[in-house]
């Protein structure tokens, strides 16, 4: 079996980043404006990477599907970005961030990658700050930080709840410069549909312009994917309706390795499913879990009264709660990582406690983080203590406050007022942590292709921690990514301009015009959302948050069937050559349709419980993931035609900076 | 600073400065106005002083043509431009669900009051400029040669809101102005940038005055309608 | 709930467009109004008519993509909401709902409901940033503290999520709101300072330019703002842009 070569730099953790910038080959100003660079995707990462590449002085060219960069769905994460500032003065340290997301993901992540994101994230908080990025600040008018799960200091800062707004806001500022001075070329709506690969190198792309339909042809000397996560193929997930997973399912039909597919995010706070309409799932941030409380009653008589609305949850007396988190786990309580939280939920409900009518829910409860603030509150200004309704108007403002965005997107959706009610959460899938596989310069199997953010698969391993994608997305478009990509381009100065008429894109873009008319003739009965809900279901019942191996097995037959009967039988109205939707997302959809059969495969083979990945198979008599040695290595799939005929590559994973635990967050 | 009446905050704010100086107008035109209900000598005295005094006659005079007519071409202006900037209209729109009915047509109040100035104009700045300029006769006297036949000013006040018909028409035409007051009072306050902790207090304000000066003169109209000789 | 749908269906730009009645059944007050036209583009296409082309993405309110003009109003009748929040219980049976794109002359329809927004972004090229180049060794983050309250409104002004809503809204179809939102972030900041004369005039500019009609201060823009967006920005920026004009 062939071993990957992490390109790990020599010497010891701390000075690898450092020694390793010191020695790469640079790329001279004169000389970067004779490279083109194409980035696809403009969320964090390939926002942050198109700007810094184009002020460095490289032609950027840059692809979103949406129509505008600024809507890419980094906009959509709300609780944070963890930085090693120790601004609070609580121990923080480069070193304990890393270890923090080293534990976090379970022992599955790449230690180097980790400490060099433990090390600029620092950056990334001054950086933006410059951009003008309005994070929150105290009455002194320094930057206030909170905490989030998995960590024992308050390291995330935020902006309200919409943190990756602003910060995205910040990226598409940056590169809004750069179009303006017309180093950047944005081309807004517009698919990326394959890499082209000419002796060997990642040379350029094809594309689809989404409004006219045609069929595009794009070089660069390089290209980098920051395309983000492939959760929608599980359907319902948190993430936009165009997220997908095409760009990287492409390139890894080109060669590049895709790396542990099956490690999922299932986020423990989302709005509950409702009914079968439902086209997305809702997010209430991991902040949350900073004031909330989530139980469970503990009588089954309850659980039926509540299900039949004789009973109301604020009825049921203290004694008669299950903090089930914070019985579990004493010492992080509610704020245990996402994993662990998003399992413990399932367990209870699958015990049978579920509290709403399909029997997947539990209580996110503010009512004593409402009665601690209003005490507080009236303290500080000088008013009675014991009155009950004025602590609890104090309290609420305080709560409005903090969380005022988030609790108004519940109401809006769910018509219920979590100011006096508790919330109905149930977990969700939210991120990806597997992803195309790099090396530590960013770089797939294919040279000159790059993945950055979600999109690639280095830093969480098998779980990510909260308001840490945020800073994997900025840092390698900030700080990584436009070091490390001059050193494969110093090799290009003299290449001069790539031309689109060579034989490998003509045949890229044949391939991409006929795998198009099929989809377009195929003249079948079913929409594209048919056959995409029930990947969906499949997903989620036998990929879900609890996998095993009979369940994984079925799961790769059934999918490999859909998808057979996908091509047979969908139905994708309208013309090539036009704006239209249904043939992006049948586009979209037969990606996730092979996707989704590797996820399983990768599932399968994976005996072992680590991080979002759990096999019933694995765990401890506590019902905790039980992780297993043999397994500490990372699974990269080389394309071979069928899903099924993925030839599995494993990285080892050495660590030799962090000691290799039992994950306890008892 | 060049190119600024092209800009649309530019526009704006021309728009807004100009209106700010009609109300200061409307104001003085108004304390004038009430004397003739108390006392009409003093009224007498003030057109007098107005009508004669030049920097009242060859500065102000000119300037408030000036600032009316602007006012009005601009309004007109922005109008047209406003229009154009939506080309295909809404099949259905609800437009009294987030703004009023004065913000969204002043257009209209303002036509109605340009109909109301020009009858206006006739009824007494054209008399006006016809006696002094035109006749040449600055004395403001009812008999020129007579200097004990006393001021015109009252006398011809009166007699102008005999007819029922232009003081039906001065009344609706201050129903307007305060439609487009009670607007465009605040709406030039923001226009210059002027919106802050004290916004609120200014918008009590401006209702008074939207509300209070139009129907004041209503009440002048209605008092010499039913009160001449 | 039972429906009748007028719709907007026009094939391309250059297509006249018209509006078209639609009858949908069976639609739960719990589903968001996008999925309701999930519902209707789904026996669209299984009874093989075209389906409505609409953008949307993130569904959580966010991103900014979804926009429509529902019932005379953008966004629909509820407050505070994008149109993929706003959920079907604020209708009722036998309703009859006219949906239309976001219409201005600086936003031509591409298909249907969906409508080029591409102005909004050139104004941004024009000076929506603070030039500031990457690196490693910016100051501090703390080096400058800003006081709470100035950080808070230029927080509240960042949150435009770039729908487009004020302009559908306003009878002039005026962009100030949005063009406001930026120049007042970083006019309430320090770091927003040096490029403060250029920025404004830049951008005031390049919004004429597009075709967006000047605003008449009806407010509509604030109440259908999906993030509540208030008229101060454009106030401060009438002065932002007078002290730029009296300066440049």
């Amino acid at each position: 079996m062939a071993t990957l070569d992490s390109k790990i730099p020599k010497g010891p953790i701390a000075d690898k980043w450092t020694n390793h910038k010191n020695k790469i080959n640079l790329v001279n100003p004169a000389n970067k404006r004779l490279i083109d660079v194409i980035v696809v995707g403009t969320g964090l990462a390939g926002g942050s990477a198109a700007a810094t590449l184009a002020e460095l002085g490289y032609n950027v060219k840059a692809f979103c599907f949406q129509d505008s960069p600024r809507r890419a769905h980094s906009i959509a994460a709300q609780g944070g970005i963890n930085a090693a500032k120790n601004y609070q003065g609580d121990g923080d340290s480069t070193y304990r961030l890393f270890y923090d997301t080293v534990k976090g993901g379970d022992y599955r992540s790449r230690e180097a990658n980790v400490y060099r994101l433990a090390e600029v994230s620092a950056n990334i908080i001054d950086q933006c700050v410059a951009q003008g990025v309005p994070f929150a600040r105290d009455y002194g008018g320094l930057l206030d930080n909170r905490s989030f799960g998995g960590v024992l200091v308050s390291r995330t800062f935020y902006a309200k709840g919409q943190t990756g707004q602003q910060l995205l806001l910040g990226a598409y500022s940056a590169m809004n410069r750069q179009i303006g001075r017309g180093k950047i070329k944005m081309y807004n709506r517009h698919e990326m549909l394959d890499v082209v690969i000419v002796d060997g190198k990642a040379r350029g792309i094809i594309a689809r312009n989404l409004v006219t339909g045609e069929i595009e042809r794009h070089s660069a000397h390089a290209v980098v994917l920051g395309t983000g996560g492939y959760g929608n193929v599980f359907f319902l997930s948190t993430n936009a309706m165009g997220s997908n997973v095409t760009a990287a399912w492409k390139a890894h039909k080109k060669g590049a390795y895709f790396a542990n597919p099956c490690y999922t995010q299932i986020h423990p706070t989302c709005i509950p499913v409702s009914g079968d309409h439902q086209s997305k799932l809702t997010l209430m941030s991991e902040s949350l879990r900073n004031d909330g409380r989530i139980w469970v009653p503990k009588k089954m008589e309850d659980v039926k009264a509540i299900r039949e609305g004789k009973l109301r949850p604020t009825q049921i007396a203290e004694e008669d709660r299950d903090y089930y988190l914070e019985r579990r786990y004493p010492a992080f309580g509610n704020l245990v990582p996402r994993d662990v939280a998003s399992r413990a939920a399932k367990e209870r409900c699958d015990a049978g406690f579920g509290v709403n009518a399909t029997g997947e829910a539990v209580y996110l409860d503010f009512a004593s983080a409402i009665q601690r603030y209003g005490k507080e509150q009236a303290t500080v200004k000088g008013l009675d203590v014991n009155d009950a309704a004025l602590v609890k108007k104090l309290g609420q403002e305080v709560v409005k406050n903090k969380y005022g965005n988030l609790f108004q997107m519940y109401e809006k959706i769910v018509d219920e007022n979590p100011y006096e009610t508790p919330m109905m959460i149930y977990p969700a899938v939210h991120y990806t942590m597997g992803g195309i596989w790099v090396d530590y310069n960013l770089m797939t199997t294919v040279p000159g292709l790059y993945a950055i953010g979600e999109a690639n698969f280095s830093d969480h391993g098998a779980n990510r921690l909260g308001a840490s994608a945020l800073m994997q997305g900025l840092a390698d478009g900030y700080f990584v990514l436009p070091y490390t990509i001059g050193d494969y381009l110093a090799d290009d100065i003299r290449t001069g301009p790539i031309s689109t008429e060579s034989p490998e894109f003509v045949e890229a873009e044949k391939n991409v015009r006929d795998s198009i008319d099929k989809l377009i003739n195929n003249n079948g009965t079913k929409s594209v959302d048919y056959f995409h809900k029930r990947l969906g279901k499949i997903m989620w019942n036998k990929c879900g948050m609890a996998r095993n191996e009979q369940g994984l097995r079925e799961a790769i037959e059934e999918i490999s069937a859909l998808r057979a009967e996908f091509w047979k039988d969908v139905r994708v109205p309208g013309e090539a050559n036009e704006f239209n939707e249904e043939l992006a997302k049948a586009g979209r959809v037969a990606d996730f349709l092979e996707l989704g059969e590797l996820f399983a495969k990768d599932a399968l083979q994976r005996e072992e419980s680590a991080g979002g990945h759990f096999r019933e198979e694995y765990q401890t008599e506590e019902g905790e993931a039980q992780r297993r040695k043999e397994f500490q290595y990372v699974s990269a799939w080389e394309y071979k035609g069928e899903p099924k005929d993925a030839v599995l590559h494993k990285e080892d994973l050495v660590y030799e900076n962090i000691e290799v635990k039992e994950r306890s967050y008892k | 600073m060049s190119g600024l009446l092209k800009s649309s905050i530019g526009r704006k704010f021309a728009m807004a400065l100009s209106a700010l100086f009609l109300m200061v107008f409307l104001l003085q035109h108004f304390a004038i106005n009430i004397l003739s209900v108390f006392s009409p000598d003093a009224f007498n005295e003030a057109s007098h002083f107005m009508g004669t005094f030049w920097a009242v006659q060859y500065l102000l005079q000119p300037v408030l043509i000036f600032g009316v007519i602007f006012h009005f071409a601009m309004g007109f202006v922005l109008e047209i431009k406003n229009n154009s900037a939506r080309t295909v209209k809404y099949a259905k729109n609800n437009g009294g669900a987030n703004s009023t009915w004065m913000s969204r047509n002043m257009i209209y109040s303002g036509l109605f009051i340009l109909i109301f100035l020009i009858i206006h104009m006739i009824d007494f700045w054209v008399h006006e400029m016809n006696v002094k300029y035109v006749a040449g006769d600055m004395s403001g006297l009812i008999d020129p040669s007579n200097v004990e036949s006393g001021f015109r000013y009252f006398e011809e006040l009166q007699e102008k809101f005999v007819p029922i018909w232009r003081v039906a028409l001065y009344c609706l035409g201050f129903v307007f102005l305060a439609l487009h007051l009670l607007h465009g009072f605040n709406s030039a306050f923001q226009s210059v940038g002027a919106n802050n902790k004290y916004t609120k207090g200014l918008k009590t304000f401006s209702k008074i005055y939207a509300i209070g000066l139009p129907l004041g003169f209503i009440i002048i109209a209605l008092f010499h309608h039913f009160n001449h000789h | 709930m039972n429906l009748t749908l007028k719709i907007w269906r026009q094939k391309n730009a250059s297509d006249k467009g018209k509006m078209v009645d639609y009858k949908i059944s069976d639609v739960s007050p719990d589903m968001s109004f996008l999925e309701m036209l999930d519902v209707l583009n789904t026996q669209l296409i299984e009874s093989g008519d075209e389906p409505v082309a609409f953008d949307h993405d993130c569904r959580e309110g966010i991103c900014g993509m979804c926009s429509l003009y529902i019932n005379g109003e953008a966004h629909g009748p509820d407050r505070g909401v994008t149109t993929c929040q706003l959920h079907m219980r604020k209708f009722k049976d036998g309703d009859t709902i006219y949906i239309e794109p976001f219409r201005a002359k600086a936003f031509p329809v591409i298909k249907d409901l969906v409508v080029d927004r591409s102005a909004f972004d050139r104004i941004q090229h024009a000076g929506g940033f603070i030039s500031v180049n990457t690196s490693g060794n910016t100051q501090d983050a703390n080096a400058i503290p800003i006081n709470k309250e100035n950080a808070d409104k230029a927080f509240d002004a960042a949150t435009c999520i770039g729908c487009g809503a004020c302009v559908a809204t306003c009878k002039n179809s005026s962009a100030m709101l949005y063009v406001s939102a930026k120049v007042s972030q970083f006019a309430l900041l320090p770091q927003g300072q040096v490029e403060a004369t250029d920025r404004v005039l830049n951008m005031v500019k390049q919004m004429d330019d597009e075709g967006f009609g000047n605003c008449t201060n009806t407010g509509a823009c604030e109440v259908e703002c999906p993030k509540g967006i208030s008229l101060e920005n454009i106030a401060r920026m009438n002065t932002e842009f007078l002290k730029a004009s009296l300066k440049g």
